[in-house]
């Protein structure tokens, strides 16, 4: 549904092509994933895609096609028709990213609103329908609430549920769950698989963290310097990554061995610190105290 | 709205204090207001009998009290250099002065608001040179120089208005009354205008690089809409405080412009005041003219906490 053909962006005050020419497709109803460091242009990939790029400050080359429609070429005028409407966006950050003077379910039935000729009474009800959607508590006076009255979880249901309420066919996720805690994210994740599920929206979920894409998506694609250097089944690539800088990305993800591994280091150096500083406020006098043995004989355990 | 009650009595703890700050001032500094009134060579039974009079006898809080409660009944003592009640003497004159201030406020609102919007959307290029070039100009001239030129210009070129002739509100010419007031009015109001435009231009501009915008352009919205339901509203805030600021000080501004234009408001009474060490007078303007900034801020306090909700709640949470 969605194809990427060999996509070039580049800033102009910057040296490096932010992207470097790379193709992508997301098929009906899948959630693809797009991992890689920051600064490796995931984020510029999907801004190209939603049309967000700041089209006077960089170069763009390529296709991006959605349902056979351009969205890189396109003028501003048809962009907007597709935005929203055909693609939801939810951002990083949802307290930045929503208005603080607007009502949260006025922020949500925004959408509505453009694209739609319902009356208030109508975008309403659908707006509380989407919030319900993402199992939000009582959407029916949350409706009514700014956005600083709602927890970090709730803003980005609240975002989601302004994404989907007019049912694109792509919603893109740029780091959705980064800024909430673990719990939170996951909840998050299990919401965006069921709306995946049941609403059959696709999805390009875009992170840092290969444990949440792990979880979430079937296919990922991961990118370094602009450059997608691999891409295929999840599992698949975990199981058996070709790619250097994927080996890189895996080895990275904290498990428990290494985990317990940094920690003993790091209470070995620890140990040694005070090893050192004990017998530096000793000075020169031999024997060293009860203190500083017991903390080599802390150090030795591993 | 247990917020808004909070904040007007916030208000008005504040013009107690300074009203006490101001009294209490004058009667540190003022020397002996009978020996003032009745000159050097009057008697120690007269001065006695005008201490009683002026009340100079009483305890200094009980004074205090009744010169307080003057402000309510209009009994703020005698001048002592127009040997009239103070209340009759400054009263026309805040009507002139506010009426001044009202026009100027009014000028620049109406001028500054869809200018400064307007170069916020063209900050780029030769436009955005312009606008700078013009905010620069406006904030360095000063008005006195300003009120100069309109004098002579409008004035005794055009003969648009007399210069040094002002005829009164509530004479037969008040509308040649209103319009001498009106080029007074805008001399103060240029530099504030300028300085208007350039908060709000950087208002606007920083408002639209922030995150939300970027949002409500992922659901489709113009850069009307962009502008009209968000970057409008957000820019409000820091613009209300801004105005009420520029209320209280248009005040303080008609000072030197009621000079130079000759219109006797409260600016020219305060100056004459101050070297006729005539205190009372001096008491009342300055509490008047304190309470004007105080109910300004207040006034602007309470708007924005109708606009942005995250204010009600008192700061904070």
């Amino acid at each position: 549904m969605l194809e990427i053909r060999d996509l070039h962006v580049q800033f102009h005050n910057r040296d490096r092509e932010a992207v470097a020419g790379i193709s992508l497709t997301i098929r009906d109803g899948e959630i693809l994933g797009l991992v890689g460091e920051s600064g490796s242009g995931k984020t510029v990939t999907a801004m190209s895609i939603a049309g967000l790029l700041p089209r006077k400050q960089c170069d763009y080359q390529g296709d991006i096609l959605l349902d056979g429609d351009d969205l890189l070429h396109a003028q501003r005028a048809l962009l907007r028709q597709m935005h929203g409407k055909k693609i939801g966006v939810v951002f990083q950050d949802p307290m930045s990213a929503m208005d603080p003077l607007m009502k949260v379910g006025e922020q949500v039935a925004e959408v509505l609103r453009i694209h739609t000729d319902m009356d208030a009474a109508q975008r309403r009800a659908e707006a509380v329908r989407a919030m319900a959607l993402v199992e939000l508590q009582d959407p029916e006076s949350l409706y009514d609430k700014y956005p600083h009255e709602l927890s970090g979880g709730m803003q980005q249901r609240a975002m989601i549920a302004s994404a989907i309420v007019i049912r694109p066919s792509l919603l893109l996720l740029d780091e959705p769950t980064t800024a909430l805690d673990v719990t939170i994210q996951a909840q998050i994740l299990e919401l965006l698989k069921k709306l995946n599920r049941e609403e059959h929206i696709s999805m390009l979920f875009i992170s840092h963290n290969l444990n949440v894409v792990r979880k979430l998506c079937a296919r990922v694609a991961v990118m370094q310097r602009g450059l997608i250097v691999e891409e295929g089944e999840t599992e698949k690539i975990f199981r058996h990554p070709q790619h250097p800088y994927t080996k890189h990305l895996i080895e990275a993800i904290p498990t428990r061995e290494s985990a317990r591994r940094v920690k003993g280091e790091r209470r070995a150096k620890k140990a040694a610190e005070a090893t050192a500083a004990a017998k530096a406020a000793q000075g020169a006098a031999p024997s060293a105290s009860a203190a500083s043995a017991e903390t080599r004989e802390e150090g030795g355990i591993r | 709205m247990k917020s808004a009650a909070k904040r007007a009595g916030l208000c008005i703890v504040t013009m107690l204090i300074v009203s006490f700050l101001a009294y209490a001032a004058f009667a540190l500094i003022s020397g002996d207001p009978a020996q003032t009134l009745l000159g050097t060579d009057a008697t120690p039974e007269r001065l006695e009998q005008m201490r009683h009079q002026l009340g100079l006898d009483q305890p200094f809080m009980v004074r205090y009290l009744k010169w307080l409660l003057g402000f309510f009944t209009g009994d703020l003592g005698i001048s002592y250099s127009y040997r009239q009640t103070v209340w009759s003497l400054i009263a026309p004159k805040i009507e002139v002065t506010l009426c001044m201030a009202l026009i100027s406020f009014v000028v620049i609102v109406a001028i500054s608001i869809p200018a400064g919007i307007l170069a916020a959307q063209r900050s780029n290029g030769k436009s955005g040179l312009l606008s700078t070039g013009l905010i620069q100009l406006g904030m360095a001239v000063p008005p006195f120089f300003t009120g100069i030129l309109v004098s002579w210009g409008c004035g005794i070129v055009m003969k648009w208005f007399t210069p040094g002739d002002f005829p009164g509100l509530h004479s037969a010419k008040a509308a040649t009354a209103l319009r001498h007031l009106f080029f007074a009015a805008v001399c103060i109001a240029i530099p504030r205008i300028a300085m208007t435009v350039r908060m709000l231009r950087s208002t606007v501009i920083g408002e639209m690089n922030r995150s939300y915008v970027r949002t409500a352009i992922s659901r489709g919205n113009d850069r009307r809409g962009v502008f009209l339901r968000h970057v409008l509203k957000n820019s409000l805030v820091p613009t209300v405080t801004f105005l009420a600021q520029t209320m209280a000080e248009i005040v303080g501004g008609s000072i030197v412009v009621e000079q130079v234009f000759g219109i006797p408001g409260i600016g020219r009474l305060l100056v004459a005041s101050i070297s006729n060490r005539d205190y009372p007078v001096v008491q009342a303007l300055v509490v008047i003219m304190a309470f004007w900034v105080v109910l300004a801020g207040t006034a602007a306090d309470l708007i924005n906490q109708r606009i942005d909700p995250r204010l009600r709640l008192g700061g904070g949470e």
